[in-house]
């Protein structure tokens, strides 16, 4: 058997060293990943998925380790990924997530890897989507994702898990910054963290208010729910809020989101394979520094360029560009 | 291979021992030699640790003791890395180690011990020397 091959075989028995070799293969080689992936697909789809976001020392991983604990009390295996930012600069990363998790991680029922974003915008790594797929076929039921601390747009979770859970905490803002746009219109859940301090119920209202304005008797509304991690409070409530989220989810429109998502995936893959093609093949037959050369001389333009490029290869579709 | 490995290193303090300044300058001077560290914080166990490194699919775990536990412990992390399989790990100490020490902990997995006041240049040019290819 190759070694993809071993990979895939030991990712479907729960093996934890193929579990963390597949994952770095994803960050590492996305071409050779993609075989992988496409063994593994059709065993995902089981797991729930649960996205964590917020702003920078919310309390996101604490909070994860205390919902981990929650989960193997009911027996649940869980996955995490904790994604923190790399530098633009140097392309290091310090990964702290784990920090707080530690407690977990001789837990055979528990898988935490730790990710660095590479430089992907969005909240997450280019890699995060394929490795939740890994742990989901792996076969942990849970697969927890955390996101590097989110400013404003960092949406991107949006796409992967089935529940997304905004953490806050108090004196992070006023009511102006609780109704711009971006993570505050994608939680499903949102918890005011480190609840004992000051101001939380404040914190709390704000936030209710802003929910109240954009509900639009959504059948489903999101909870405020007020957690202090540190002390191990509120967060059976959170947990019970979230399988709430999921029974509304089997139960409404489920399906529609998927199809949605899988069609982005895949225009993304289409995207990312046709790119890749054309631009390869430019590169070898000199043909991209020729046109770069045009370009810059202004006798074309990109978008003319790539309509030329484009007008052969695919010939036989009726879209208009 | 379409792009450059990343070292990943798990940076780790074992044991007892609750200083831990020497592991977070060296962790933030490997982060900015452009590595990905993974720091597991203090008070871990070598079980704790090996599994990290498992988990993580780590290519170095660098150990930080000043605890005195050094000849307990390392053996112990060694031990247990090669018995998951993960005897390509490049294994480094760190701390207060007694240079008549050194050679029996590289007996034992140890690849390099580098003691206070080593220039951060001379570990990350060792990492990258000793590292496996992929």
């Amino acid at each position: 058997m190759n070694h993809n091959g071993q990979l895939v075989e030991g990712v479907l028995k729960g093996d934890r060293r193929s579990i963390a070799r597949t994952i770095t293969l994803i960050e590492n080689n996305p071409s050779e990943a993609r075989k992988v992936i496409s063994k593994l697909y059709s065993h995902t789809g089981k797991a729930q998925i649960i996205g964590i976001t917020g702003p920078t020392g919310s309390g996101k991983s604490t909070l994860i380790e205390r919902l981990v604990k929650e989960l193997r009390r009911k027996g649940k295996s869980v996955g995490i990924i904790a994604v923190d930012p790399s530098s633009p600069f140097t392309g290091g990363a310090f990964l702290g997530d784990r920090i707080r998790m530690q407690k977990h991680s001789i837990d055979g029922k528990v898988f935490i890897r730790s990710m660095a974003t590479r430089n992907s915008s969005g909240g997450l790594a280019r890699a995060t989507r394929d490795a939740v797929r890994v742990l989901d076929a792996s076969g942990k039921e849970v697969a927890i994702v955390e996101t590097v601390g989110a400013g404003q747009s960092e949406v991107d979770i949006r796409k992967i898990a089935h529940t997304v859970v905004v953490v806050l905490a108090p004196g992070l803002g006023d009511d102006i910054q609780a109704i711009k746009a971006g993570i505050m219109e994608i939680g499903d859940i949102f918890v005011v963290n480190k609840a004992d301090r000051e101001n939380a119920d404040a914190s709390v209202i704000d936030i209710e208010t802003t929910i109240n304005m954009s509900w639009e008797k959504k059948k489903w509304r999101p909870p405020v729910i007020k957690t202090t991690a540190a002390k191990g409070e509120g967060t059976t409530e959170l947990l019970n809020h979230i399988s709430l989220h999921m029974k509304y989810l089997e139960n409404e429109g489920f399906d529609k989101q998927r199809r949605q998502d899988v069609e982005t995936e895949l225009a993304e893959a289409i995207k990312q394979k046709t790119t890749d093609s054309i631009i390869g093949e430019l590169k070898r037959t000199g043909e991209l520094e020729e046109l770069i050369g045009k370009i810059l001389a202004k006798k074309t333009d990109p978008y003319s360029a790539a309509d030329t490029l484009l007008k052969e290869r695919l010939k036989g579709f009726k879209t208009r560009t | 291979m379409s792009r450059k490995r990343k070292i990943r290193i798990v940076v780790a303090k074992p044991g007892l021992d609750s200083h831990d300044r020497g592991a977070k300058v060296i962790a933030r001077a490997f982060r900015d030699a452009g590595m990905e560290v993974i720091y597991t914080g203090l008070w871990q166990t070598p079980e704790q640790i090996a599994e990290t490194a498992l988990q993580e699919d780590a290519d170095v775990v660098a150990l930080s003791i000043l605890s005195g536990a050094h000849m307990t412990l390392f053996p112990k992390i060694t031990e247990l890395l090669k018995k998951k399989g993960l005897n390509e790990i490049l294994v480094l100490g760190g701390g207060v180690i007694p240079e008549e020490d050194i050679p029996a902990l590289k007996k034992v997995g140890i690849a390099e011990v580098f003691g206070p006041d080593t220039h951060t240049g001379k570990i990350i040019e060792f990492i990258k020397e000793n590292t496996r290819k992929k």
